[in-house]
């Protein structure tokens, strides 16, 4: 008993005191990237080119996050420095359309009308539905039930039952053999109920889009109220998402 | 392509080696499974079976075998008309069971006397095509679960969708009472098709589908792959890049170890090891994430090398975390590994005996904590793992224990070899440059990654393309391993078996 609490001591505090302070994360994390369409010169398709997923159109310059999977190489291979990573972890959004990036700043996630707010503000129960994800976001979202992260600290928690569940949390491009699995869920899942999707699978089926047993990502019958790009997205910006989802965070565009 | 003499002369490379196709010996399909059981005698160990398309419609059947002890892999193969029967490797080389099931769903070449033809990724009948359409009901399984009965059994039936934030498959319990006569995993849910984008993506593709085969093992199957490409294409790699390559293996081995050790602890309500062991796994990735920019190494590796180095500062500053790290984890582990309660719950539950994990062919801790002394960077050695050895880690009780222990040992040999690359880090340079793919040729690249021996090979064509690639994850052949843990064990023990297997849904199914 005696060496458990001169560990604990030792141990320490480890919360990030987030959001109450900014994150900070290391210059190498590729986080929001920054599209300069003007410093895009008309001819060269590098970027394009060398996207494995597609993610880039030309003429203006544009940045799909739900495609993207924050990989080097197309800041690598811009000669003009079009494109850059920040280590900023702010990326989650609610509408799709929000997530095409092509300069000017991006609007992130705003908060839910008042009356789901405050269902869900204090207490958000989330049931995680893996369908084909590869485990790298599976293991994210468990980070974030970590002492540094704490997302229970907010109300929020994951649960073993969608009859238990505020909403699901969909991870993966939704493979043919998961996709009945994940209607189920969603429908033994009772409303007023959210869904979040996590990662580029599935936000677009991600880097096995073109997979032949992968979909692209969550189907239409299920009407996403957050997208959480990255691949996988760090917790961080898991944990931003869901906040300024339940109003606890507002300032709502990144430069 | 077509069948040729049988010929003697033995196919043996080492491992991220390539040699030409002409040179892997054909012998007779009715010959086939004794000879692949006559080459995994004394102690080698099959690594895979694959099948691939020939010119004239048949069917190439590849068998790879590895031997330790020489620290070689062998290759031989047959010739099988396609959807005609061969018989069975099973019989003599259980081992075999998972590859031959494999090539029954996905080529329709029957193992005849192979003792249960379960499908591995299919939920659908066999007669219909493996083509992407998507089911709108719940289909009933492709083939029927075995059923034990008699007063007093029951089924449990667990997944897809589990209670926790986890990867899907289906546990499918016999039992009586709390007892577990028998344990049937069916998994397939996580199947994407990723070896196809393996075979057929430009290479920035095919890069990424081998970090995603397992996201939590994005350097292993990265490594391997990359050896693969740099074996086709004869591209050697700067030492400094092979350090590199060596400290993000042993960071992605020292993050999950110590996440599968919390894990663990969770699972027994042991909440100072379950708490402090989970945050110290973040330690580990976020210096994945200074190095590589990704918390899991994704975007680090190419074909060359590695796409940035470890500059002096960082080299400094890892130092100094990785030394409070480790102050931390030694604490915990002396207090996990001292508790009453960790230990009743650990100790007998789950064993896996010698025998039955040399015979179902288990890798990595798993395989290691019953006894097997196995480890791919020492037996098969490639890149900095030739200049600097880790000592192999065992134990023989084959329990959860043992399995907790064999991780902790690992934890702390992959701190003394990181600590060590780290400060012998030359400054680059950190890629060599990539040649053309040499055409006709197979190799083939073993990774000790965290959960056991991963397995790539690949194959280019006669116009030097890369026309075939496959994927053994360690997981294929350790998931057996798991339902043989279950047997006449309580079924309130599952979590905690399971979590000292932690085993790859989507590694297995690709």
């Amino acid at each position: 008993m005696f060496e458990l609490l001169v560990a604990r001591c030792r141990q320490g505090r480890r919360t990030l005191a987030f959001p109450s302070a900014a994150a900070r994360l290391p210059d190498r994390f590729r986080g929001r990237p920054i599209v300069d369409p003007a410093a895009c010169h008309g001819g060269c398709s590098a970027c394009a080119e060398v996207c494995p997923t597609g993610a880039l159109t030309l003429a203006p310059l544009r940045l799909d996050l739900t495609k993207c999977l924050f990989c080097p190489v197309c800041e690598a291979a811009c000669p003009h420095g079009a494109i850059r990573f920040t280590p900023d972890h702010r990326l989650a959004a609610r509408r799709r359309e929000e997530l095409v990036l092509g300069g000017g700043p991006m609007r992130l996630a705003s908060a839910l009308e008042q009356r789901t707010r405050r269902l869900f503000g204090r207490s958000l129960k989330l049931r995680q539905v893996s369908a084909g994800g590869c485990n790298g976001c599976e293991a994210e979202l468990v980070a974030c039930g970590n002492v540094v992260f704490d997302l229970g600290r907010f109300g929020v928690q994951f649960v073993a039952s969608p009859r238990h569940a505020d909403g699901i949390v969909v991870t993966g491009p939704v493979t043919v053999n998961m996709l009945a699995a994940l209607r189920e869920t969603y429908a033994a899942t009772p409303s007023p109920r959210l869904v979040i999707a996590v990662g580029a699978c599935a936000l677009s089926g991600g880097p096995v889009a073109s997979a032949p047993w992968a979909g692209r990502g969550v189907p239409d019958d299920l009407p996403v109220d957050l997208w959480v790009p990255g691949c996988p997205p760090h917790p961080l910006t898991f944990l931003d998402g869901v906040l300024r989802l339940l109003g606890a965070i507002s300032d709502d565009t990144a430069q | 392509m077509s069948a040729t003499q049988p010929n003697a002369s033995a196919c043996l490379l080492r491992n991220g080696d390539a040699v030409p196709l002409a040179a892997v010996p054909t012998v007779a399909a009715e010959k086939c499974a004794d000879e692949v059981a006559a080459r995994c005698a004394n102690g080698s160990r099959l690594a895979g079976l694959l099948a691939w398309p020939t010119d004239d419609d048949s069917r190439e059947l590849i068998a790879l075998v590895m031997h330790d002890a020489s620290g070689q892999i062998e290759l031989l193969r047959t010739f099988v008309a396609a959807g005609a029967s061969y018989p069975s490797i099973t019989p003599q080389v259980p081992a075999a069971h998972v590859f031959e099931r494999l090539l029954f769903e996905e080529e329709r070449l029957t193992p005849q006397g192979h003792p249960w033809l379960k499908p591995v990724r299919r939920h659908r009948a066999l007669e219909e095509p493996m083509t992407a359409t998507r089911p709108t009901t719940t289909l009933p399984p492709a083939h029927p679960f075995f059923q034990v009965s008699g007063p007093g059994t029951h089924e449990v039936a667990v997944g897809p969708v589990h209670a926790g934030v986890i990867e899907p498959g289906h546990f499918r319990f016999q039992c009586s009472g709390e007892i577990v006569h028998h344990l049937e995993i069916q998994l397939g849910y996580q199947h994407r098709g990723v070896t196809t984008l393996l075979e057929r993506g430009t290479p920035a593709q095919r890069l990424v589908a081998a970090e995603s085969i397992a996201g939590d093992t994005a350097i292993g199957h990265a490594l391997a792959h990359c050896m693969v490409v740099e074996a086709l294409t004869g591209t050697s790699v700067p030492l400094a890049a092979q350090m590199v390559r060596g400290i993000a293996l042993e960071l992605e081995r020292l993050a999950n170890h110590v996440g599968d050790l919390g894990a663990l602890c969770n699972d027994v309500a042991y909440q100072p090891g379950a708490t402090w062991f989970g945050r110290l796994r973040g330690e580990f990735l976020n210096l994945l994430l200074e190095i590589s920019g990704n918390r899991f190494g994704r975007g680090l590796l190419v074909p060359g090398g590695v796409r940035c180095g470890i500059d002096a500062a960082q080299r400094a500053s890892f130092a100094l975390r990785l030394q409070r790290a480790a102050r931390d984890l030694h604490d915990t582990a002396t207090l996990t590994f001292d508790a009453p309660s960790v230990l009743s719950r650990f100790e007998r539950t789950g064993a896996v005996s010698h025998a039955v994990a040399e015979q179902l062919g288990l890798t990595g801790p798993v395989a290691r904590a019953s006894g097997c002394n196995r480890d791919a960077r020492r037996d098969h050695a490639h890149g900095v793992y030739r200049f600097s050895h880790l000592p192999v880690a065992t134990t023989h009780s084959g329990d959860v224990m043992g399995r907790a222990l064999v991780r902790w040992l690992e934890v702390e040999r992959s701190f003394t070899f990181v600590r060590e690359q780290l400060a012998q880090l030359p400054d680059g340079p950190w890629c060599g440059s990539s040649g053309a793919v040499r055409p006709d040729q197979i190799a083939v690249a073993l990774v000790e990654a965290w959960r056991g021996t991963i397995v790539h090979v690949g194959r280019s064509d006669p116009q030097a393309a890369i026309a075939g690639y496959r994927v053994f994850d360690p997981s294929l052949q350790n998931w057996t391993g798991l339902a043989m843990a279950m047997r006449n064990g309580q079924i309130s023990d599952f979590p905690l078996c399971n979590k000292s297997f932690n085993l790859s849904y989507a590694g297995h199914d690709l």
